[in-house]
């Protein structure tokens, strides 16, 4: 009973500079999906914020597109090893979205549309690290790439920028979300390589 | 992308379990549905498999495989069913 080993090893890879360790650069837009893909009507969108004591903040899709946007073009980097350079989109700052919540929380789990969920700390959401993104390239963002909107966490690994996210709940305690439960990193910092629980 | 059969996460649990999962049973924990692992819908293969239940569409296992480790999370299940080899 051997162990495998996936075959990523074998190809040779372009080696780009700015690139974090072991990933390789693509330039098409993998699409990764651990379930089908939800078609969500906008006149159905909300996105909502849960606190640690109970209160809710809820945004519907025309009171969350009239928030103060940005555009913003970053890196991004899959933990399945291949990265994107230069990649735009334009979204609402978690800055933005948290600014009037009354919390002392230090975790979060972001929720979407599906079940799926992922955990991020507070401090990685805020000072301009993190977006609810609805287009890119200039085009709306399309349901394969978690339209109508997803997280935009490009410091961390992109399971961290959950696809279809509606809600947003903040902790006191850290707890894995979806892959973090099956195995991977709670935290997921490409630059350390903290792929899997343990790394 | 659409979606395999639980068939191939069946080889997966090959590599874990000395006996033939193909024929194992789950018993799905959102729905209490219980088939063989074989009819599961299988998602996910880039970051790990995910085995969705067909008749709900909870999730039902996941296997992640890390270079040195195979994580199995059973979240999803209250019970997995091994037929013992010769029985
Ligand atoms: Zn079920």
């Amino acid at each position: 009973m051997g162990i495998i080993s996936r075959g990523f090893g074998g190809r040779r890879r372009e080696s780009v500079p700015g690139l974090p360790p072991g990933q390789y650069l693509t330039h098409d837009f993998p699409v990764l999906s651990a379930g089908p893909t939800p078609r969500i009507p906008l006149d159905r969108w909300s996105f909502t914020i849960a606190t640690e004591t109970g209160e809710k903040k809820s945004w519907n899709w025309a009171e969350f597109t009239a928030l103060e946007s940005a555009d913003v073009t970053v890196d991004i980097h899959c933990v399945t090893k291949w990265s994107k350079l230069g990649t735009t989109w334009r979204g609402v700052s978690l800055d933005t979205l948290l600014a009037d919540v009354e919390t002392a929380a230090d975790y979060t789990m972001v929720h979407s549309f599906g079940g799926y969920t992922t955990n991020v700390p507070m401090e990685d959401l805020l000072d301009g690290k993190a977006w609810i993104a609805y287009k890119f390239d200039g085009e709306d963002l399309e349901p394969e790439h978690g339209g109508p909107a997803r997280m935009l966490i490009p410091h961390l690994y992109f399971w961290k920028s959950a696809k279809w996210v509606n809600g947003l709940s903040l902790m006191n305690d850290d707890e894995p979300g979806f892959w973090e439960a099956a195995g991977y990193h709670m935290y997921g910092d490409p630059w350390l390589e903290q792929r899997y629980q343990g790394d | 992308m659409n979606p395999l059969d639980g068939n191939a996460m069946a080889g997966d649990l090959r590599e874990l379990f000395t006996v033939d999962v193909t024929a194992a049973r789950y018993t799905c924990a959102g729905c209490g549905h219980a088939e063989a692992v074989g009819a599961l819908v299988l998602w996910g293969q880039d970051m790990g498999r995910v085995g969705r239940c067909p008749h709900c569409e909870d999730v039902v296992l996941r296997v992640v495989n890390a270079p040195d480790r195979v994580f199995l999370d059973l979240h999803g299940s209250v019970r997995l069913e091994l037929p013992l080899a010769g029985s």
